[in-house]
């Protein structure tokens, strides 16, 4: 109990953040100081982010119109990335080290396939959710099947796909912390350099769920954009 | 043996350590082999397997219950966002830092990270079936209580094995990064390459990996045995193979 209200006083007191930091606790003074350095791991962290979802997102996207004439191709395709998406990450930054080194090419390698699944079940339920009466309508107005996919299929399956979006960016942000393991730094890598200092703990972790959260409604807000007839029903 | 191991470069040598003993690298400690590996193994599996029992015994029947009175979309989605935004790792830190370290401590991590998915699966599940099947049972007679038991809870296990799955693959993964609160699981190499080097770190890796994809395995096939017969029953009707929205008209009339 006294220990405690010293330990308080400690905090309020001028330089006292350098006492506190010492006892490995959760000191505000401390971090107003040292948030810097948190900003080039933030970074990273985004670069872990953005990139290994944009490129899966293309890759699943791809699979998921070629596979959308060729239904056969689905469960293939969903149990291989299935396989991939088991693979615990820590383990995967690892497997892949004797090929592709160690750093960046590792960790977008092995991020990239976890978003595979998610993203590409979610492009294919979007499109088989379609009502078939609306189909109908489209190839009835003399449409291809080319523009029946882009115009009418893709853009009624964008809520779904915009859901698996999600999934797969706060999954990433969640993965990415793991990264430091393929030596690619990110979040994570000021985590484990000191994870018995408690400021320093909840600043990288509170970091990785602020951006996850971030992302979560820039994704919202583009969904929106995209969607302005699903805006007026509403 | 080690002629076909040496083509394969890192892996092969990973692979010897798995099974072989050797020095290791700052000299001095045998490690590595079987005997070794086992132990991590064991401990490995006894944090993953209480881990998910408590989880399960918490979260199941809050999310059977929830389901069944019709409230909880809330909360089952918000733990399931709640809980894909928080990285293991920090959870862990944050366990580290503020509560200690432990099995105890690395078993509530384990814990938290299993329970999102069940809650999820399990409401989701008994939200799923069919609300005319459940008048019928309640015109039968059936209490609110034989109702869960007998109709949602059957008809819900499916997606409850499906989370357990899920919250199988996500202990198992992350029990791999316990080795920073001082138990010793199969990332024990892992985290400690000074004395494992990097062959030791892949052995390891490659021991998780195969581990993880047999439990998810398992838990697949465990998730088509409990399927009621009457829902493997509906499934082929389910998968109906591609045709021509014209042609499907005139085969329907």
């Amino acid at each position: 109990m006294i220990s405690t209200t010293i330990a308080q006083l400690q905090l309020q007191e001028p330089g006292g953040s350098d006492a506190c930091a010492a006892s490995n606790g959760f000191c505000p003074g401390w971090i107003v100081d040292n948030i810097d350095r948190y900003w080039t791991p933030l970074l990273e962290h985004v670069y872990l982010t953005v990139v290994p979802v944009a490129i899966g997102f293309a890759i699943s996207m791809a699979l998921a119109i070629f596979a959308h004439r060729r239904r056969w191709l689905t469960g293939p395709v969903i149990a291989i990335s299935g396989i991939f998406f088991a693979i615990p990450s820590v383990a995967a930054f690892f497997l892949l080290q004797p090929i592709t080194g160690l750093g960046y090419t590792t960790a977008m390698v092995a991020l990239v396939s976890y978003t595979l699944l998610i993203i590409f079940r979610n492009i294919t339920n979007g499109l088989r959710n379609v009502p078939a009466e609306t189909r109908d309508a489209a190839l009835g107005q003399g449409m291809t099947e080319h523009q029946v996919l882009f115009k009418v299929e893709l853009p009624m399956a964008v809520p779904e796909i915009m859901a698996g979006l999600r999934i797969a960016t706060s999954t990433t942000v969640g993965l990415a912390a793991l990264a430091v393991f393929a030596g690619a730094g990110g979040l994570g890598s000021e985590i484990l350099i000191d994870k018995r200092f408690k400021s320093n703990v909840v600043v990288a972790g509170g970091l990785a769920v602020l951006l996850a959260a971030a992302f979560d409604l820039l994704i919202l807000a583009v969904q929106r954009l995209m969607t302005p007839w699903q805006r007026a029903r509403a | 043996m080690s002629a076909t191991l040496a083509i394969l470069g890192d892996f092969g040598e990973a692979i010897e350590f798995i099974f072989k003993e050797r020095e290791s690298v700052s000299g001095g400690v045998q490690i590595g082999g079987i005997p070794e590996l086992s132990g991590f193994a064991a401990t490995h599996m006894i944090v993953s397997i209480a881990a998910l029992a408590i989880a399960a015994v918490l979260a199941i029947p809050l999310a059977l219950w929830l389901g069944h009175i019709g409230r909880g979309d809330f909360i089952a989605t918000a733990t399931s966002n709640v809980g894909r935004a928080v990285p293991s790792l920090a959870l862990l830190a944050f366990f580290i830092s503020f509560v200690g370290l432990g099995y105890t401590n690395v078993i509530a991590v384990l814990v938290l990270l299993a329970i999102p998915p069940l809650i999820t699966s399990t409401y989701v599940g008994v939200r799923q079936v069919d609300r005319e099947t459940v008048d019928a049972a309640r015109g039968q007679g059936m209490t609110g209580m034989e109702i869960v038991r007998k109709i949602e809870l059957p008809l819900a296990l499916p997606s409850i094995f499906g989370g357990l799955r899920t919250a199988a693959v996500n202990v198992v993964a992350t029990a791999t990064i316990a080795p920073l609160a001082n138990v010793q699981t199969l990332g024990e190499p892992i985290i400690t390459p000074q004395t494992y080097g990097f062959v030791g770190q892949l052995g390891a890796a490659i021991v998780v990996a195969v581990i993880t994809l047999t439990v998810d395995f398992l838990f697949a096939r465990l998730q088509r045995a409990v399927t009621p017969a009457g829902l493997k029953l509906a499934e082929p009707a389910k998968r109906r193979r591609f045709i021509r929205p014209t042609k499907r008209r005139l085969e329907s009339t």
